[in-house]
């Protein structure tokens, strides 16, 4: 009984190292969104500089979409460009676009004049209304929306050929059924 | 001294430096003061450990912007709170609320110091009553072989 007490140190020891190897593994920016299975929060977005139709919450309805959190000044966004310039060219989805924190109102425009537009339509958001009321933290986000205008999932971070194909086409696809 | 005390009173004369722009500043003070203390309960989500009080980010200058709107718009402190925790969730709270899933974070600590005072508490009465039985055992005395041998070493010396 006496030996088995000197082990406690040991044991606390492990116990402890148990939960950092854990917890500093962790990610401490993904945050589970508490948006997920809520109905997209209402916002009316106007259009970018050049466009002539803005972004409401309306034109979510009705089918399932991904609403894409992007800006001009934000590198990963570029990163998944490309990726959703194939969502779009395939017809897979529609994507809607949050420009987000342009700083120069051509900014954004001219990124995607350069690059190709994959987006049904685009809302400008300057001010983070729109971002705050997804809660979002940083840029790319996307949100999959449902037909009945439902959240349902959230993913943070550039869209890649890799997990489209095992998570988020998936997704759709499930969602389509529903 | 002198010097001490000016660097003192130098030291108490500086208020911390605060993010908040002067164009974000709301014309009411009382109101300004109501959008102070919201603010400095909300985590900037970007820059994680500062409140959006005192952190540059652009986030958090918006974030600070809405609040400001919000309580001008007539929300209570606490209406603003829940409106940004409906948005990112208690994560965007600095102090996390007490409830059931925080029961470990709030209880845990002052538990476990508990534990450990209790442990303390055992292990010195246990030592106590210990330590008693060492001082009433007096060494034995020198047997027969022992003192012939000391003897020897004595006339040995001598």
């Amino acid at each position: 009984m006496k030996r088995l007490m000197y082990l406690l140190p040991l044991g606390i020891f492990l116990v402890l190292a148990g939960y950092f190897a854990v917890g500093l593994t962790l990610n401490p920016r993904d945050m589970p969104s508490v948006l997920i299975d809520q109905e997209v929060p209402p916002f009316d977005l106007k259009p970018i500089r050049g466009y002539e139709k803005g972004f409401s919450s309306e034109d979510l309805k009705g089918q399932v979409t991904l609403v894409n959190v992007f800006g001009s000044w934000c590198i990963s966004c570029l990163a998944e460009h490309p990726m959703l310039m194939e969502i779009k060219r395939r017809e897979l989805v529609p994507i809607y676009g949050i420009d987000w924190r342009e700083r120069d109102p051509e900014a954004g425009p001219r990124w995607l004049a350069k690059r190709g537009d994959p987006y049904t339509l685009i809302g400008d958001d300057p001010e983070s209304k729109a971002a705050i009321a997804f809660g979002v933290t940083g840029a790319p986000e996307t949100f999959f929306v449902d037909k009945r205008g439902f959240i349902r999932y959230k993913h943070v971070g550039p869209v890649t050929p890799e997990n489209w194909e095992s998570t988020l086409w998936p997704l759709v696809q499930e969602l389509r059924k529903q | 001294m002198k010097i001490f005390i000016s660097l003192l009173l130098l030291a108490l004369s500086l208020s911390p430096a605060m993010a908040v722009e002067p164009s974000e500043v709301l014309a009411d003070p009382a109101l300004e003061q109501r959008a102070r203390e919201v603010s400095v309960g909300l985590r900037c989500v970007v820059c994680q450990n500062q409140s959006i009080d005192d952190s540059n980010a652009e986030l958090a200058r918006d974030m600070r912007v809405l609040v400001r709107e919000r309580i001008v718009a007539g929300d209570s402190n606490q209406q603003v709170l829940d409106y940004m925790v409906s948005r990112y969730g208690d994560f965007v709270l600095l102090k996390p609320p007490l409830k059931q899933a925080t029961y470990v974070l709030w209880f845990g600590p002052p538990v476990i110091v508990g534990i450990g005072v209790l442990v303390l508490i055992v292990f010195y009465r246990r030592r106590d009553s210990a330590g008693v039985e060492v001082v009433e055992a007096v060494p034995a005395a020198l047997n027969e072989k022992e003192r012939r041998r000391l003897d020897a070493l004595m006339k040995d010396d001598g």
